[in-house]
């Protein structure tokens, strides 16, 4: 928090950036076609991500939610331009990236990065950590900044390896020499070497030891104010989320089904999907009983999403209320509800008159438990 | 403080690394990175079978080069009257016969020395062996890298192309292309075995592209702006190299007793040029008199190659490696 442009980010957890967007995603679209016999016949579409529309301060870390095969990853990975685009927009500083090629699409790159989920298979055995992290500065070389000096390019990589916590002659080490919390390190300066605006974790600390994925968050805090960042950061770890995001997008089966600022969503979810996911976070204290809502049948496929509300067929809320009709028929818009709060149901409002939300997440002082335990304990 | 500078290189082991360090604390070592070239051919030292491999391989090479100036063999030259008389005799050493010395017997159709045939064989067995190799392993690295690299229809075509071709019986294809090649020179035979023998490792290499693409690290060397050619070459190829090596010292020994195969159905390298294949070959009628020194030789030269080929594939594989230890 004390870097030379740190400024521009928001302080600790829990504050929005400075509300300028970098990235505007509108109706983002990936579809992967499903092939089928000797023909390879069109036989449909896995609509991993299906009209996604949200936007990404400047400064603030967005995290994004939902269970395995809602289509998070993909949504970064298109959006980094590593998957094909079905349809829709998305703009860094508003340029569609998703039409840029050859020379504007490398120069792109520098500015958008990824940090992967498995630090194992996310470094080429084969390459000494100086060639993995100064091939990115090998690509991006200019006269401007002249990468494509073997000096100037292994004096970045030391440098880079120092700004991540390790040393600088690890340069020549292999990855296999490195221990699962360090690959991570090795991959975060490979993304930040190239001196990015946006990063995309994907997952950054699901692979690692539970003791080492604190420092790794706090890692990323630490340069995001450090190196002015802007993250969007993929989890499965709901208290991961809770601790590092600023605000938070819940995915469900390829479409944002509730986004809100990181306090708001955990003290006050609007999404019956998003009270059912916060159910089943584990409490620390093992006296604490909590209700769950167990969420009954399979996720849909994404090949063939239900009609209506995609979460109808297991919702619990439409359960209460006695099926209604329009859950299974129309799509619910995903709508501002106040406070920067947007959720994808019909019956938002009704969930405080219909169910206590404390009830539910059962806790037992209605106001902000969720959000008033202490993070770091949760996290790790 | 740092009047001394120690620079370290490849051969100090990290214990030895230490010892001078504990020995010498006023020293600021510098460490000396080595490249993987260095690293590889530290890791390629240490493994004895694969010297021996190396060595045993450079040795026939050697004998291939300077061999024939020593022991000299001709085609045309007609044995004197004299010496028709050591036709199949076996080797001196067996027979006790040492006038005139035979380390490897002589042959009984036109009484040539063994040795002479072995020895000058080598020059045609090894170039065309390493050769042929040399050509399939680069065209089938080439077509099934960019077949499973770019996948789509591309992958399709490419290796549907691989799949009709290996339909076709290849010797049958050889005797006929051997045709308009011109038959019995030795460069139409390389290149034959090198142009037919491209296509199981092709598919091999796709289906090492499909899987290494999908790779974590390879998304990574593309999102920092890598271009597909480097990605290729730089990432995937690399992480592929331990079952081409593989593929290619068995290629070795498969096209040296391809061609011995050929040879014996009279479309090979001509007899005028004595090869491995060729001798061993000639020596099929006069196995049932006996003559096993005739085949005996000749097949022990390319057991010894395959042999010194495979062990230091071998090491190569393990060297090239990094994560094995050191």
């Amino acid at each position: 928090m004390s870097g030379p442009d740190g400024g521009a980010a928001g302080g600790g957890p829990g504050e929005a950036g400075n509300g300028v967007p970098i990235v505007e995603i509108e109706d983002l679209k990936t579809y992967f076609p499903i092939r089928t016999g000797i023909l390879r016949r069109l036989a449909g579409y896995v609509r991993a991500v299906d009209g996604v529309s949200f936007e990404i301060r400047r400064g603030e870390v967005f995290g994004l939610v939902g269970e395995s095969g809602c289509g998070k990853t993909t949504l970064g990975r298109t959006l980094l331009r590593l998957q094909r685009p079905t349809g829709g927009v998305a703009r860094l500083e508003g340029r569609n990236v998703l039409e840029f090629r050859g020379r504007d699409l490398r120069k792109m790159r520098r500015r958008m990065q990824i940090i992967f989920q498995d630090p194992v298979g996310s470094l080429n055995p084969r390459m000494p950590v100086s060639d993995i992290i100064g091939e990115g500065l090998l690509a991006q070389a200019d006269v401007e900044n002249r990468w494509g000096e073997r000096k100037v390019r292994d004096k970045r990589v030391g440098d880079y390896l120092e700004e991540v916590g390790l040393r600088r002659d690890y340069a020549r080490r292999y990855p296999h020499e490195f221990s699962g919390g360090q690959r991570q390190r090795i991959g975060i300066a490979r993304a930040l070497a190239l001196d990015p605006e946006f990063i995309f974790a994907d997952e950054p600390v699901s692979a690692l030891d539970v003791s080492i994925q604190s420092q790794i968050l706090n890692l990323l805090l630490d340069l995001r104010d450090r190196h002015d960042l802007t993250y969007l950061f993929v989890a499965h770890n709901l208290s991961v989320i809770q601790y590092i995001s600023d605000r938070v997008g819940v995915m469900y089966l390829g479409k944002l089904v509730e986004l809100s600022p990181v306090a708001e969503l955990y003290a006050n979810p609007r999404h019956p999907y998003t009270i059912a996911l916060l159910s089943a976070v584990p409490d620390p204290d093992p006296r604490v009983r909590k209700k769950r809502i167990v969420l009954t049948g399979d996720v849909p496929s994404p090949a063939a999403p239900p009609p209506g509300c995609r979460f109808h067929t297991r919702c619990w809320l439409r359960e209460q209320l006695g099926d209604p009709e329009e859950c299974a028929t129309i799509d619910p818009p995903f709508r501002e509800i106040g406070g920067g709060h947007r959720v994808a149901c019909h019956f938002a409002e009704r969930i405080r008159e219909e169910v206590s939300t404390a009830a539910v997440i059962g806790v037992e002082e209605p106001p902000g438990v969720p959000g008033g335990a202490d993070p770091i304990s949760q996290a790790s | 403080m740092a009047e001394r500078t120690v620079a370290v290189t490849a051969d100090l082991t990290p214990a030895e690394l230490e010892q001078l360090l504990l020995e010498r604390p006023d020293y600021e070592v510098q460490l000396e990175s080595l490249n993987q070239w260095q690293l590889a051919w530290r890791r390629f030292r240490r493994h004895r079978l694969a010297l021996a491999g190396a060595a045993l391989f450079l040795a026939l090479v050697a004998i291939a080069i300077i061999g024939p100036f020593f022991v000299h063999y001709d085609y045309y030259e007609i044995p004197h009257p004299d010496e028709l008389v050591y036709a199949g005799r076996p080797p001196s050493w067996i027979s006790g016969d040492w006038d005139p010395p035979l380390l490897m017997g002589e042959t009984a159709r036109l009484q040539r020395d063994i040795l002479g045939l072995v020895v000058n064989g080598a020059r045609l067995s090894l170039v065309i062996g390493v050769g042929a190799t040399i050509i399939s392993v680069v065209i089938g690295a080439v077509w099934g890298g960019v077949a499973g690299y770019f996948g789509g229809w591309l992958d399709s075509v490419m290796m549907r192309i691989v799949d009709s071709l290996l339909t076709l019986p290849i010797l049958f294809l050889i005797l006929v292309a051997g045709k308009f090649l011109g038959r019995g020179d030795w460069p139409s035979v390389m290149l034959i075995f090198g142009l037919f023998g491209w296509l199981g490792l092709s598919r091999l290499v796709r289906s090492l592209f499909l899987s290494l693409r999908e790779e974590d690290f390879v998304d990574a060397a593309r999102a920092v702006g890598v271009s597909d050619g480097r990605i290729i070459l730089r990432h995937i190829l690399p992480n592929t190299l331990s079952p081409i090596i593989v593929a290619a010292t068995l290629s070795v020994a498969g096209v040296i007793i391809g061609e011995a195969f050929v040879s014996f159905l009279g479309f090979g390298v001509d007899i005028t040029q004595p090869t491995w294949g060729n001798v061993l070959t000639s020596s099929l009628d006069f196995l049932q008199q006996g003559n096993w020194w005739w085949a005996f030789f000749p097949g022990f030269a390319i057991v010894l190659t395959v042999l010194g080929i495979n062990f230091m594939g071998d090491g190569l594989r393990d060297a090239l490696d990094p994560r094995a230890r050191i």
